[in-house]
């Protein structure tokens, strides 16, 4: 991978939920299992898995804001340095920023005007109205409470309240959803354009179609982990230069592909396989894959976990 | 449009209101008319040897009791419509007057009680959301529950023996000095008399909206919009400034209003503990020594009371959050 | 919540931490808190069955005794024990709130079952009941009550039931709308079975735990309820010896400075009362933690 050095790195993560059940019955629910993944400076890293994989959970453990039952284990880095509770404190809303997934990120009883410009610094009102006719929200929209929005004006709000900063680092959970082709293309363009200006990017998303554009590298989610890290050019054609069963699995899945769903379901935070997380669903499990859990390995310039890529 | 909706709101409620107060009438006076206490008797009560067979009659008469209940409760009824709640057995005069001098007495009681226990129980909620599972948290919550236990009464009897009886710091109870004439009672003295009771009369109220507000402000602190300005480097302060108080004031309020009923139900007890002359006292006094006009306008004005605390609690709401105030306001 | 802001990531500090200082799981600390709880109850009433009456005999002799150790709690102007008097009060009191709450419970019971199976009209009618007796302070409807069934147990128990039920009511209807449209309800309507036999098998089981729960959270407004009404000189007569009636003869004796007279039968309901909420609250914790508000 790029000789950068990573703006963030997220080594080993394991995030996990302590839960009581009828009785007061603790329970242990391991939600992120071993995750691994960096970011260089001046890339987009698209982040793509199916729905619970984890994506958003990965999202909020860098920025600190895990709820207090959970427990984190792993370390990460930003800048190189370790990146400790005090660091995420003092770093978010500054060098990191961020969009969140929905629309109840915004608060009910305040104008969303108001809500954009709380994470402005200097010149408030002028930063959020040029920032807001970016995204093509009318000047009057500002004085509106988030119930008065369209879904998709709620989510460009979102995006704009991450883009007024100047920060070094933006994580975006699935910003484009429910919005017009067109706002898409300007979300992504402009994304494309801070990494451009030197910035890393972290791109969360369901759909690989939409990022293959803009991002550099692609991590596939499955399960809590990432099983494999490319570049986006891997993904082309029938994935045959992609190295985890899972992720040509969910190439082909594509309508544009093959269109062949994966069988089978993702396992649940209560019970995961013992070996590797996908076996019970992989056509090349062997014996070892169902003892012991693969080992994050470099692979043609890519990273992959699983015992029998090649 | 707005307007014509709050008034379209406000005037269904009272509609409402009506017709809970003539239920409330109707099965007020039916159970009055079922007590073994001989209402004639217990208007005449101790004078009975000095009244003479005639009068009897004429008392008797008066509140129809040889008439059918139905009947009785028609006479009752439509005197009550025209603003006749009959005369006290007990203070011989006019109830609505004795409810008018009584409840001012109570309001003020009640109106301190209620200003106090709303700061100090927001406030305490306040702290407690904020420092959520720690020892000024637990604190907090522990003190709320053991008030929320207490008996009120009880309450009142600790804090007289300890500032009336033994720092003698207030007077052992009524609202103005003993023996001085009304026009001579100085402010300064009402407000003394005021104290312990108001203090007493305020805790029940602290425990329910500090563990109200405790429990609205931890739920905000876990919203997702919350997380999302701390994602976006608020600070903690910030934060409550922001989003908390914004969305923890109006349920605050709003419990304040609707829980006109405990406050009225403490006064009761306070100023029977305190000897004060309020409303709460005149319901004990009717129901003790068996005035029955006193108590059925007691109870009848007690509903009013606590009615129109939840009809502005309604109110409130539609007027302040500006979800309901805007329903078709969406672009 | 919190942020996991003050989690450092590696917790291995953490849990040396705990290793150290080996803390009870949640579970062990509400099962004792359980146990502690029902001991204390139960030592109230069996305290009142075995405590001999001669403390209750007038004794002029020790009359007006600050606590020691021959009397606990003191003795008042008749001479008589006043921990004897609180014991007996205090089982006295729990027996009446029980009997009421009970009462209540069952009220709450059949109108939450009726509004939730009966169809809207009932479900609107009762609707207007809760509001009708929301409405009203409690203390003032139980006067009323008290005055028209002319005093005693009776009026207490009448009162205090029917000022309580609707919060429970409430919950039963809830449960029980959710639990009807539950597809083995839905099968069983299907196959013919009746309404009787359908709450009776499928609804009755479900519900019992969130009766008992619902009941013991009653209690201890039932009695704080109850005690306030007898010192009103609504409910027991002072022949029997509630906690209200004691307290109310201790206002009396306010001015002599015996603070002994009230302070501790007051302590002592208090801490009843907050065992049965304790009890409830744990008990809750244990069936639904996350319904559970403590
Ligand atoms: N507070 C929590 N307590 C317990 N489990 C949780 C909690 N938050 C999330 N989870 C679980 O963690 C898993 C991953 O959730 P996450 O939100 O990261 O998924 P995601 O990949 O973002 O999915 P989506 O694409 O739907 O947004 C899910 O199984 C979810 O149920
Ligand atoms: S490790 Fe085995 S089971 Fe896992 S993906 Fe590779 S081949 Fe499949
Ligand atoms: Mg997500």
């Amino acid at each position: 991978m790029a000789l950068n050095q990573s703006v963030l790195s997220v080594n080993e993560l394991t995030v996990s939920f302590r839960q009581y059940t009828r009785g007061l019955r603790q329970i242990e629910l391991t939600v992120i299992t071993g995750l691994s993944a960096e970011i260089q400076p001046g890339k987009i890293l698209a982040v793509i898995g199916s729905s619970g994989s984890g994506k958003s959970l990965l999202a909020h453990a860098i920025l600190g804001i895990l709820p207090s039952n959970a427990r984190v284990t792993g370390t990460m880095a930003y800048d190189g340095e370790e990146l400790t509770a005090e660091r995420q404190v003092k770093l978010r809303g500054r060098e990191i920023a961020f969009i969140p997934q929905s629309v109840n990120y915004l608060d009910p009883l305040m104008k969303v005007g108001a809500q954009v410009r709380a994470s402005i610094k200097d010149n408030k009102k002028e930063v959020q109205r040029d920032i807001f006719a970016r995204y093509h929200l009318d000047s009057q929209v500002e004085n509106l409470y988030p119930f008065q929005l369209s879904g998709g004006m709620a989510r460009r709000v979102l995006v704009s309240g991450a883009m007024v900063s100047d920060a070094r680092l933006i994580i975006a959970d699935e910003p484009t959803p429910g919005l017009h082709p067109e706002i898409v293309e300007e979300a992504l363009t402009h994304l494309r354009q801070l990494a451009d200006e030197g910035r890393a990017v972290m791109l969360i998303t369901h759909d690989v179609g939409a990022v293959l554009n803009v991002a550099d590298y692609i991590a596939v989610f499955y399960a809590g982990t990432t099983v494999e890290t490319a570049p986006v050019k891997d993904f082309a054609g029938k994935g045959e230069a992609l190295r985890h069963p899972y992720s040509k699995a969910l190439w082909k899945a594509l309508p544009q592909n093959d269109f062949i769903p994966v069988s089978g379901f993702q396992p649940s935070p209560g019970d995961l396989p013992l070996g590797c997380l996908f076996s019970p669903r992989c056509p090349m499990a062997s014996r070892e894959c169902f003892e012991s859990r693969p080992l994050e390995r470099e692979l043609r310039g890519g990273k992959v976990r699983c015992y029998h890529a090649t | 449009m707005q307007l014509k909706q709050l008034i379209l709101f406000i005037l269904g409620k009272m509609v409402k209101m009506f017709i809970l107060l003539a239920a409330l009438c109707l099965l007020s006076f039916w159970m009055v008319s079922n007590s073994p206490v001989d209402p004639v008797q217990a208007y005449v009560g101790a004078d009975m040897m000095l009244v003479g067979p005639e009068q009897l009659e004429r008392i008797s008469a008066y509140w129809g009791v040889d008439k059918p209940p139905i009947e009785q409760f028609g006479r009752w009824a439509s005197a009550l419509l025209q603003g006749d709640l009959g005369t006290s057995m007990i203070f011989r005069r006019p109830v609505a007057s004795i409810i008018k001098e009584r409840f001012f007495a109570s309001l003020i009681l009640m109106g301190l009680a209620w200003t106090l226990s709303g700061l100090v129980g927001f406030a305490l909620g306040i702290v407690a959301g904020m420092k959520q599972n720690t020892w000024v948290d637990k604190a907090i919550k522990s003190y709320c529950l053991i008030l929320a236990s207490t008996p009120t009464f009880w309450l009142g009897l600790i804090l007289l023996i300890i500032f009336a009886v033994w720092l003698n710091w207030f007077p052992l109870g009524l609202a103005v000095p003993a023996g001085v004439l009304t026009e001579n009672v100085r402010l300064i003295d009402r407000i003394h008399h005021l104290i312990l009771p108001a203090l007493t009369l305020s805790v029940l109220g602290v425990a329910n909206i500090a563990l109200h507000t405790r429990q609205k402000l931890v739920e905000v602190l876990s919203s997702e919009y919350v997380l999302l300005a701390r994602a976006r480097g608020a600070s903690e302060t910030e934060i409550l400034w922001r989003h908390g108080i914004r969305n923890i004031a109006l349920p605050a309020i709003t419990l304040q209003f609707a829980s006109l009923s405990e406050l009225f139900g403490g006064s009761v007890l306070a100023e029977t503990v305190f000897s004060y002359p309020g409303l709460g006292r005149a319901t004990v006094q009717a129901g003790l020594r068996s005035d029955v006009p006193l108590l059925l306008g007691c109870v009848i004005f007690s509903a009013v009371f606590v009615f129109s605390g939840n009809l502005i609690a309604d109110t409130v709401y539609r007027v302040v959050d500006p979800r309901i105030r805007h329903k078709d306001g969406a672009v | 919540m919190k942020s996991a802001n003050s989690l450092p990531i590696r917790t291995a500090k953490d849990t040396a931490h705990k290793n150290m200082l080996p803390k009870l799981s949640r579970r062990h600390r509400t099962l004792i808190v359980l146990a502690l709880t029902t001991l204390l109850l139960l030592s109230i009433v069996t305290g009142s069955y075995i405590l001999s009456d001669s403390g209750l005999s007038v004794n002029f002799e020790i009359k007006n005794q600050a606590p020691s150790m021959n009397n606990l709690f003191g003795t008042d102007w008749l001479g008589r024990d006043m921990f004897t008097r609180t014991v007996k009060g205090l089982s006295l009191s729990l027996g009446v709130g029980m009997m009421a709450a009970l009462v209540s419970a069952v009220l709450a019971l059949f109108l939450g079952i009726c509004a939730a199976t009966l169809g809207k009209t009932v479900d609107t009618a009762v609707t207007w009941l809760v509001d009708l007796f929301l409405g009203v302070p409690h203390l003032v409807i139980i006067i009323l009550i008290a005055f028209s069934v002319g005093g005693g147990i009776r009026g207490v128990i009448i009162g205090v039931a029917v000022t309580h039920w609707p919060s429970l009511a409430r919950v039963i209807r809830a449960e029980v709308m959710q639990l009807r449209s539950a597809e083995y309800v839905q099968v069983s309507r299907h196959l013919g079975k009746s309404r009787w036999w359908v709450a009776t098998h499928h609804l009755l089981p479900h519900l019992i735990s969130q009766f008992f729960v619902g009941l013991i959270l009653l209690f201890p407004h039932a009695i704080l309820h109850e005690a306030g009404i007898s010192f009103l000189g609504f409910g027991l007569s002072p022949d029997t010896p509630a906690i209200g009636i004691i307290l109310s003869e201790a206002m009396r004796y306010l001015s002599t400075g015996m603070w002994w007279l009230a302070f501790f039968p007051g302590v002592s309901l208090l801490i009843m009362v907050r065992a049965f909420d304790i009890l409830g609250n744990n008990i809750l914790l244990l069936l639904d933690p996350h319904k559970a508000h403590e």
